[in-house]
């Protein structure tokens, strides 16, 4: 079992250095960068003189293995520098942008997981044969609704048409429903598709048989034998869908003007602000990487197969 | 065997009974005027092989069919009460309760992710038919009941952590947990070893004549049948062939199907010897022992840094031209010796000297090439042929890895030896799930003769097929056995077909050689109390006895 876990920690490691390293020759490689786009500007009238100033405060011309080993090395003592554009350290920038994001990343995986769970259930439950294939097919529809126009149309119907939810000064949660949903509807397709396969594969086993033999009725065996032995394997999905659920939230910031790390994202990718994407390069890899290792971790508490075996047996 | 005074009612008559499977065009009729009862603390054998409509049958009466499935006519009465025709709602408060089921597969009748207290408590629960508080003292008193050790341990422990003889034990339990009237018992044993085929009817047995409780036995093998049954109902192809006291119907049997079947079971075939003349006739001296396994042991890296030895000094010689049998139940290291053998596998120690070539010697393209020396044919004809190739793509695969064969010679060859087991022309071209078992495993046989073996390993080759099927694939080993002077490794836990096609016998236990030599010897006078109990738990003892 420790033998187990560092190996997983070993893993997760190594992704975030790889993250770290791809993202910075990424950065390296891109034509300009964010000091020649702030200071070069015609309007500021600075010298080729005080620009090289500038630059050379900035140590941004020394070379390339020499700024990485700098870099890493105050990544690691959890300095991530200056942002160029905005003049402050990165580290407040992200603690500003970084609440909303999580709340709506939280909030909109959860609604994710239930919408996936609803559509599921109630598939495998209904009598009704039409219903069931209706319910099927409404993770395609889900998976196939680009999120930008999907935000938009939300806005359009629920706020502009019903004034259902208010756009100028919404509260602290009534700004985060549209948004929520917008988010949750793409993910919610895989998760649900994923689990509907996998409850109709459990109920087909010899297992499901016995307790009908049993007597137990449909929601019976359906709560207490199938949903966890079909949640399993779904969790592995549930997993790496995060990295769906990032992508998603940066549209969806931009779609609803939302302050968090998505807007953050865009602004920084406009202006070329290499320590910022940096820093949210790694910062995305790492909420990854912990996500993923949950749900290895979690697997033997919930699958006692995979736990080690204890007492006698065979 | 308990004699019951006619005036008792039945605990179920089954009448006039039709099922009918619905595969999108029109219904397709499995089960055809099917009748019979079932009296208090009676055992009825429902006997017949795959398609025979047994399954279909036992399904309908706990009113499980497929979904696809229904009764068309006839009448399930359970104490006079007709329940055909229940609702599901309707029949969820007799199941369990008043019938109840043992299942086939009891390594995937359990629910792995729930320990077994949680499963056998369920079926309390279920019914309502306890407080909460007294489930978990009547939970280890059936665990106790069914013959579990340390009861307080096995209601924690998870279904992967037992055999499956246990986990067989635990069904029972859930099966008589509510004192039903009637429980039937679809395939109890078939996945178990013999020994623990044995032990598992006997407790069936007890509990029956404990709580009087009728049972239905549905099994393809007579020789349960026989020892187990008071009355046996044979179904072919759906409909039912003939009905009776079972020893009537061993004894004197009437219908034509059922003499088949009882000529077919090698459970009640008489020990012939075998022809064995041209076999031990080489003179002494002369090094004819084609396969030769020498303190062969083969170890696994346990947990932590122990070892397990899954094979243990292992000897044993094979003759040219003879059958050698490895006898064993699961876990005795059958596979990881054949898989030594054939060179699948390196073993921890030991020799093992094919036909004059050293295994451990060889390595790479020089073990390829020795591949085609010895042939390997699995148990399951299901899972063994790629079910996107055609029959005759098949058996020319081998040719195509060996040698450079025109395409035409390939295809002539591989016909030829797809006509030689037995394969009417016209399968050639079709793909694997378009042939029943038998002939799916005449396939296999091909495939493993098509480049010229010497040695033909049959790993457990016949144990999935119907005992009528399984009669005329040992005739076509035979038979290709004496034209092909071919030798057999044949590998299997049923001990009834070893005593009938082998010469010679290693049996296994634990990874030891236990016993070996003739079949006669080791049949009639076995040295080991392993062997001995073995050979008591063929079934089919008590015809054998009254023959």
């Amino acid at each position: 079992m420790s033998a187990y876990l560092l190996n997983r920690v070993g893993q997760a490691l190594f992704v975030l250095w790889a993250a770290f390293t791809i993202s910075f020759v990424l950065l390296q490689a891109m034509p300009g960068d964010a000091i020649l786009i702030k200071f070069q500007n015609p309007d500021l009238g600075l010298t080729a003189q005080q620009v090289a100033e500038i630059r050379a405060s900035y140590a941004a011309d020394s070379p390339v293995f020499v700024q990485y080993a700098h870099t890493i090395g105050k990544f690691l003592t959890g300095n991530f520098g200056y942002s160029v554009q905005a003049g402050v350290p990165v580290s407040s920038l992200l603690a500003a942008h970084l609440p909303a994001t999580l709340k709506l990343a939280t909030l909109g995986f959860l609604l994710a997981s239930v919408l996936a769970i609803l559509i599921a259930f109630l598939s495998s439950l209904t009598p009704f044969a039409s219903l069931r294939g209706a319910l099927q097919s409404v993770p395609s529809l889900f998976i196939s609704i680009p999120t930008f126009w999907l935000g938009i149309m939300l806005i359009q119907i629920f706020s502009f048409r019903l004034k259902l939810v208010p756009v100028i000064n919404p509260g602290p949660w009534q700004e985060l429903i549209l948004p929520v949903i917008t988010l949750a509807v793409p993910i919610s397709a895989p998760l649900a598709q994923v689990l509907v396969r996998h409850i109709d594969d459990v109920m087909t086993r010899p297992f499901v048989g016995v307790a009908r033999a049993k007597g137990a009725n449909r929601q019976w065996i359906l709560w207490r034998h199938v949903a966890k032995n079909a949640l399993l394997p779904t969790l592995t999905i549930a997993g790496v869908l995060f990295g769906e659920l990032i992508a998603g939230a940066v549209v969806t910031e931009t779609v609803f003007g939302l302050n968090g790390i998505g807007g953050l994202t865009e602004r920084a990718v406009g202006s070329q602000d290499a320590a910022v994407l940096q820093a949210i390069v790694v910062l995305s890899a790492l909420a990854f990487v912990i996500i993923n290792l949950i749900v290895d971790l979690l697997f033997p508490v919930l699958d006692p197969r995979l736990r080690t075996k204890i007492g006698a047996a065979a | 065997m308990t004699v019951i005074p006619k005036q008792v009612p039945p605990v179920l008559e089954v009448e006039g009974l039709c099922l009918a499977y619905d595969d999108g065009t029109a219904p397709r009729r499995v089960v055809q005027d099917v009748s019979f009862r079932i009296n208090p603390g009676e055992v009825v054998a429902l006997v017949g092989e795959s398609g025979s409509g047994k399954t279909t049958t036992a399904q309908s009466i706990i009113g499980l069919l497929a979904a696809n499935g229904r009764v068309e006519r006839g009448s399930i009465k359970l104490n006079g009460t007709d329940i055909a025709r229940w609702t599901d709602r309707q029949l969820q408060t007799v199941r369990g309760a008043r019938i109840s089921l043992v299942p086939q597969d009891p390594g995937n009748s359990l629910n792995p992710v729930k320990n077994i207290g949680a499963q056998i408590g369920e079926i309390f629960r279920i019914h309502g038919a306890l407080r909460p508080d007294e489930i978990d003292r009547r939970v280890i008193s059936l665990l106790e009941r069914v013959g579990l050790s340390e009861p307080e341990l096995r209601a924690r422990q998870y279904p992967h952590e037992l055999s499956g003889g246990m986990r067989q034990r635990v069904l029972i339990a859930i099966a008589i947990a509510l004192k039903p009237q009637l429980i039937i018992a679809d395939e109890p044993t078939s996945a178990l070893d013999v020994t623990v085929q044995k032990r598992i009817l006997d407790l069936i047995d007890e509990l029956r004549a404990e709580y009087g409780t009728a049972v239905l036995l549905v099994t393809h093998d007579l020789g349960v049948a026989a020892d187990r049954a008071d009355r046996i109902v044979v179904l072919q192809n759906g409909r039912i062939q003939e009905q009776g006291a079972a020893s009537a119907v061993l004894a004197a049997p009437r219908s034509p199907y059922t003499r088949e079947l009882l000529a077919a079971a090698p459970s009640f075939a008489r020990p012939v010897s075998r022809p064995q003349s041209e076999v031990r006739s080489s003179p002494p001296g002369v090094e004819d022992d084609i396969v030769v396994v020498d303190g062969l042991v083969r170890e696994f890296a346990g947990a932590g840094s122990s070892r397990f030895r899954a094979v243990d000094e292992l000897s044993f010689r094979v003759r040219r031209g003879s059958t050698h049998a490895i006898v064993g139940e699961s876990g005795s290291g059958k596979t990881t010796t054949i898989r030594s053998i054939v060179g699948f596998d390196k073993p921890t120690a030991g020799r093992i000297v094919i036909d004059g070539t050293d295994l451990s010697c060889l390595a790479g393209e020089d073990l390829r090439q020795f591949r085609r020396r010895i042939q390997l044919v699995y148990q399951n004809p299901y899972g063994s042929l790629d079910p996107r190739q055609s029959i005759l793509q098949i058996v020319t695969e081998p040719l195509l890895n060996f040698g450079r064969l025109k395409r035409v010679d390939r295809e002539a060859k591989a016909w030829a030896i797809l006509t030689r087991v037995g394969l009417p022309e016209d399968v050639f071209a079709r793909r694997p799930h378009a042939l029943s078992g038998g002939q799916r495993q005449r396939v296999a046989i091909a495939r493993a003769l098509v480049l010229d073996p010497q040695v033909l390993v049959l790993d457990e080759a016949v144990s999935a097929l119907d005992v009528s099927v399984q009669a005329r694939i040992l005739a076509l080993l035979q038979e290709l056995q004496s034209d092909l002077g071919l030798t057999y490794v044949f590998v299997s836990h049923d001990l009834a077909v070893v005593r009938q096609i082998s010469d010679t016998v290693s049996v296994l236990r634990d990874g030891r050689l236990v016993d070996g030599g003739t079949v006669s010897e080791v049949f009639e006078h076995p040295r080991s109390a392993y062997t001995r109990e073995l050979i008591n738990a063929i079934p089919g003892q008590s015809r054998r006895a009254a023959a």
